[in-house]
């Protein structure tokens, strides 16, 4: 038996049974996470505790008082604080940084009895749509086109947690989501990634981007596994003020649950001029996938879908530069002198931070400086109602709403790179979903021409995880995604 | 909205991020055609329209107003480039 090769509930119930030891699981894991370094997935291994907590996992399962993820060998992406061991957003400016806390996010998977393998490569603070802007450089996708060597890109910003799970270097990853981060990479790298309603994971101890956006949530090999993870990961945190004092269904008692009678809803507006042909032949086979099991599809529209990524481009980066104010060489992190306090603050920004959040954190300051937050930050909110709004619409008629997850399968290392605005267009039908706080999931449902892995999104109401979950498993079942990436890391 | 050299100056000393001159002329064209692109949003007529100020509709639940956390000195300035006596310490801001 591979023990790489098993999903979460898989192992869950090998460990369960005995048929292997959380330590046989943690020890393949290590040797997998030692695999997978060229391609620069790792940031920062922690074999030790890993194996520690290995031990502890199973003594509970000795008893027969394992706990829900006892012995599930995590990634960490590098956003997540984590107590003790250092947490960089993948930026020069982070360097050395210790957290002296832990997130409640990886807290609670901790308390849940998952084990951490190591912290993952992301772009530098959760910004951008490849993994290619870290202070540590890029992380390879280990997939590769058909008959073509060159190295692809993962996705991102949660590229390093993607390229983990689909290499088989970690069983689950943590991601984080502002505009796609967690979907698109999951896309590109053939897993399942869902990204939470807004509020259902607690911020409190992850690195902030835009904070009416950001909301963390699993990376998995399966929907079930999302479910799984999903189920320990959430929870109400007074910490976080805008975590929602709600109860956590049980998620994974929705996966297999029947579609028939379930509405999804098809926007017409996701059908963009230019979009690759395999990307809407996939699109059509997901729309007869959910017919099929049972599901009624109806025609919704969103028409403010052309218009988000500009309003998206507004106010994550006004969000992020006020969030990014912090590092200022004072308290953590990079400090580069400077002759005054005024000078240190700016060569330490100047130093410390890569050209795309350069970018952002000027973009930003501009759209809420004097004079222009009205035709901007003001423009782009009150557009933000009307994206909101659209789906508050949609969802009156429909219960899931069925999209591709990106306009295109992974790319070159290097493709997109002079021009920001065509990175920008990899998050067209991710990012309407972060702007309504909604939750979204991408499962892995067929190969493009040269043999990379595609995505199709669902979109579940606000709370609603669980319709969202069922009919993710229905593509999953139809689509029975098995093809595997050019490069394994647990293979041996 | 093309941004001249001296609007992204004025931006950058904001922001406080040094940009090398050699950088600026780069920097103003890249600035330029991300704000023209994010312009799209004129055509929309937004009048009457709230802007979206919060994305949960619930009210944020409150705590009870009494000290939590603190006698944590030591663990606040674990990561901080320089401390004297229990401080932070920046360069000299009054002669």
């Amino acid at each position: 038996m591979t023990l790489t090769a098993l999903t979460i509930g898989q192992a869950r119930d090998g460990l369960r049974r005995k048929e292997f030891t959380a330590r046989e699981l943690a020890d393949a894991y290590v040797r997998a996470m030692e695999a997978v370094r060229p391609l620069n997935v790792y940031l920062m291994e922690t074999p030790d505790r890993a194996l520690a907590a290995a031990r502890q996992s199973d003594a509970r399962l000795q008893k027969g008082e394992g706990l829900p993820l006892d012995g599930i060998p995590v990634a960490v992406k590098d956003l997540f604080c984590t107590e003790g061991v250092e947490t960089t957003a993948a930026s020069k400016i982070l360097a050395g940084f210790v957290p002296p806390y832990e997130s409640t996010v990886t807290a609670n998977l901790w308390r849940s009895g998952a084990l951490m393998l190591g912290k993952v490569n992301l772009d530098e603070f959760a910004m951008g749509s490849a993994t290619i802007s870290g202070a540590r450089g890029p992380t390879e996708n280990p997939w590769r086109r058909r008959g073509d060597n060159r190295p692809l890109v993962p996705g991102g910003s949660s590229g390093g947690s993607a390229a983990a799970v689909a290499a088989r270097a970690a069983l689950a990853a943590t991601g984080t989501d502002t505009g796609g981060s967690i979907r698109q990479p999951a896309s590109f790298c053939g897993i399942v990634g869902l990204k939470p309603t807004y509020g259902r994971c607690s911020r409190w101890g992850i690195v902030a981007f835009a904070s009416s956006l950001d909301q963390a949530g699993p990376m998995t090999r399966d929907v079930r596994d999302a479910a799984i993870m999903l189920q320990a990961m959430a929870g109400h945190d007074p910490k976080d003020a805008t975590s929602a004092p709600l109860p956590v269904p049980n998620f994974e008692a929705a996966v297999g649950r029947s579609v028939k009678g379930l509405r999804v809803g098809i926007p017409k507006e996701y059908r963009l001029d230019g979009m690759p042909t395999e990307i809407e032949m996939l699109w059509r086979r997901g729309i007869e996938w959910v017919k099929e099991a049972g599901a009624t599809t109806v025609d919704i529209s969103l028409k403010m879908t052309k218009y988000a990524l500009a309003t998206y481009y507004i106010i994550a980066p006004a969000e992020a530069s006020s969030n990014l104010a912090r590092y200022d060489g004072v308290r953590f992190g990079l400090r580069v002198p400077g002759e005054s306090l005024e000078a240190m603050y700016e060569n330490t920004r100047g130093h410390g931070f890569g050209a795309e959040v350069r970018r952002r954190v000027l973009i930003g300051t501009y759209v809420l400086s004097a004079g222009y937050y009205d035709a901007y930050y003001l423009k782009a909110q009150k557009v933000r109602t009307l994206i909101a709004r659209d789906f508050d619409e949609a969802f009156k008629r429909c219960d899931a709403i069925l999209t591709p997850t990106a306009p295109s399968p992974a790319f070159a290392i290097g493709e997109k790179m002079d021009d920001p605005i065509a990175m920008y267009l990899n998050d067209v039908f991710t990012v309407p979903v972060n702007l309504a706080g909604l939750p979204a999931i991408s499962v892995p449902a067929g190969l493009s021409g040269d043999g990379l892995p595609l995505g199709l999104q669902v979109i579940g109401k606000a709370f609603d995880e669980e319709t969202m979950l069922r009919v993710a498993a229905v593509l999953e079942d139809a689509a029975g995604f098995d093809a595997v990436p050019a490069f394994v890391a647990g293979s041996a | 909205m093309a941004l001249d050299k001296a609007t992204v100056a004025r931006i950058a000393a904001l922001a406080r991020i040094k940009v090398p001159e050699t950088e600026v002329d780069t920097l103003a064209g890249e600035l330029s055609k991300i704000l023209t692109w994010v312009e799209q949003l004129n055509e929309i007529d937004v009048a009457g329209v709230e802007p979206m100020t919060a994305v949960t509709l619930a009210r944020s639940p409150l705590r009870e107003d009494h000290v939590a956390d603190g006698g944590i000195v030591d663990k606040i300035l674990a990561n901080a480039p320089e401390t004297a006596n229990g401080f932070f310490v920046v360069p000299k801001v009054v002669e």
